[in-house]
């Protein structure tokens, strides 16, 4: 890898074979970067936490019902 | 309907944190990108318009070998493959965007798989819009952090009009 991150730029209204760019990233499009990364990952935990949540929940609801005397097919049935 | 070759870029020995098409030619319906990816350490897959990271808003669906994730997105369009993937494979992504030069929100569909030789290996479609009226001329890719972690060598991307 270089020191500098680099991108690749593609200049279509360029000829064909004078088209392609390899330019370093700014330290603003590092940083901009950065934090997007930082926020979407955030968000990624918050969601998969929240999917656990809603998970678990479910199962606790199926599993009083299966307690109240109905089948695991019945409870699922009645979750659909 | 005529699918035509825009360009092919293969990235080189030292990596690359994002790749963008510039100057697209506005005389195509659809564009389609087709990427061969892999990333150092991240696997999502991210998308820009005309310089942009906002007003995107979609719908994402991944089986991940072991269980179905349903969520909602912006610029994360796909997955693709990571540093810690099988060895020398590379995760692939399909990008179709309909109408991309037209004055209408753009509506964009995904599908991507990471090329894994494990019980986790993701196979994911997403539903995107793009609510932006403007003609699309630049579109970019890249991996969630490219700046950190960037494509790896032999990554390619390859840009269609579709007319």
């Amino acid at each position: 890898m270089s020191e500098t991150p680099v991108k690749v730029v593609v200049d279509l209204s360029k000829p064909k074979g004078q088209r392609e760019s390899i330019i370093e990233l700014t330290k603003a499009e590092i940083k901009e970067q950065t934090a997007m990364a930082a926020e979407a990952e955030t968000q990624r935990i918050a969601d998969e936490a929240a999917q656990a949540e809603a998970a678990a929940t479910r199962q606790a609801g199926l599993d009083k019902l299966i307690a109240l005397g109905l089948t695991e097919a019945e409870a699922l049935a009645l979750t659909r | 309907m005529t699918m035509t070759l825009i360009e092919t870029i293969t990235v080189g020995s030292g990596g690359a944190a994002s790749i963008e098409f510039t100057g697209i030619p506005q005389d195509g319906k659809d564009l389609l990108v087709l990427l061969s990816a892999r990333a150092n350490t991240v696997q999502a897959l991210w998308m820009q318009l005309n310089g942009s990271n906002s007003d995107f808003s979609g719908l994402r669906l991944t089986g991940t070998g072991s269980s179905v994730i349903a969520t909602t997105e912006t610029v994360q369009v796909g997955f693709i493959n990571r540093s810690s993937s099988t060895a020398n494979t590379f995760g692939n992504a399909a990008i179709y965007i309909s109408n991309y030069a037209s004055s209408t929100a753009k509506s964009i569909s995904t599908d991507s798989v990471n090329e894994n030789n494990d019980t986790s290996a993701l196979q994911n479609i997403n539903a995107t819009i793009w609510d932006n009226t403007a003609a699309i001329t630049s579109l970019l890719v890249e991996p969630q952090s490219g700046a950190s972690y960037p494509f790896l060598e032999h990554t390619t991307a390859s840009l269609y009009t579709i007319s």
